[in-house]
């Protein structure tokens, strides 16, 4: 097994396994401090698929900014009541029997599929120099969309805004 | 090397975690959080097919993921402080109504 294998299996032991106590435990900050292992892990995944600019973009804007979000929230919302509760929703066993079935017929479709398509393989270095590349092409091939983000942006941080004020009454 | 496929797998396996999240837990702060491992799941297809055919375009779909995803998230914590500050809960099968 070569070095790069016993990365990714690692990598990927650790995503799967964070992202099971994610969804399992019953203090949301211990799912929010797990959440990060995971993209963190799935951060260094990026790093091994040669995407340094989106590994950065990962840590800095995911764990930086949205985990630091959720952790507010955390802190603003009163959770001691919601922790003493129930954690799963009456149709628990349902909704796992529809997840697992979705989840074999994924894993069948790509075993199955593997070697059909006869993909071209990318030489080693073919993705660098990375953040000139993604510099590049995000500003001159994807303008429209990059200013229709900018757009999304600013009506996100108008929404948001508006939701959680306080209603003058 | 890693074959391409394999990255497909976890993908799918953080897909499934996800979505198992999204549809039996009751904390609406825990179904946001299964809804960033979805949105994790699809950047990491798309970051090993950007290598598998050395095209740079996968990466930036992702980085338009992440920026949907940071507007999906603000949006969406505004509308659960809103709502606890109205009906002092964060449960998902408590929010049934659309005015009161």
């Amino acid at each position: 097994m070569s070095f790069a294998q016993v990365v990714f299996y690692g990598l990927a032991a650790i995503t799967v396994i964070s992202a099971l106590l994610v969804i399992t435990r019953r203090n949301p900050v211990h799912s929010a401090i797990y959440l990060i292992i995971t993209l963190l892990a799935v951060a260094l995944l990026f790093l091994q698929l040669q995407a340094e600019f989106i590994a950065a973009v990962q840590i800095i804007l995911y764990i930086g900014g949205i985990m630091v979000l959720f952790l507010f929230v955390i802190m603003l919302v009163n959770l001691d009541v919601a922790m003493r509760q129930e954690q799963f929703n009456r149709q628990w066993w349902v909704a796992g029997l529809a997840a697992l079935l979705l989840a074999a017929e994924l894993a069948a479709v790509i075993y199955l599929g593997r070697g059909t398509a006869e993909l071209p393989q990318a030489p080693a270095g073919a993705l660098q120099p990375n953040t000139e590349l993604i510099g590049t092409t995000l500003y001159r091939d994807y303008m429209l969309p990059f200013e229709i983000a900018s757009l999304l942006l600013l009506v996100a941080m108008v929404g948001a805004v508006l939701m959680a004020r306080r209603r003058a009454s | 090397m890693v074959p391409t496929w394999h990255y497909l797998m976890l993908s799918a396996a953080l897909l499934t975690i996800g979505v198992i999240g999204v549809l039996t837990r009751r904390n609406v702060i825990i179904i946001l959080m299964s809804i960033e491992l979805i949105l994790n799941a699809v950047n990491l297809n798309l970051v090993a097919f950007s290598r598998q055919l050395a095209d740079v375009s996968g990466q930036i779909f992702t980085i338009f993921v992440i920026t949907v995803a940071a507007a999906e998230a603000a949006v969406g914590l505004g509308i659960l402080i809103a709502f606890f500050r109205n009906r002092d809960t964060v449960n998902a099968d408590e929010i049934d109504l659309l005015k009161w």
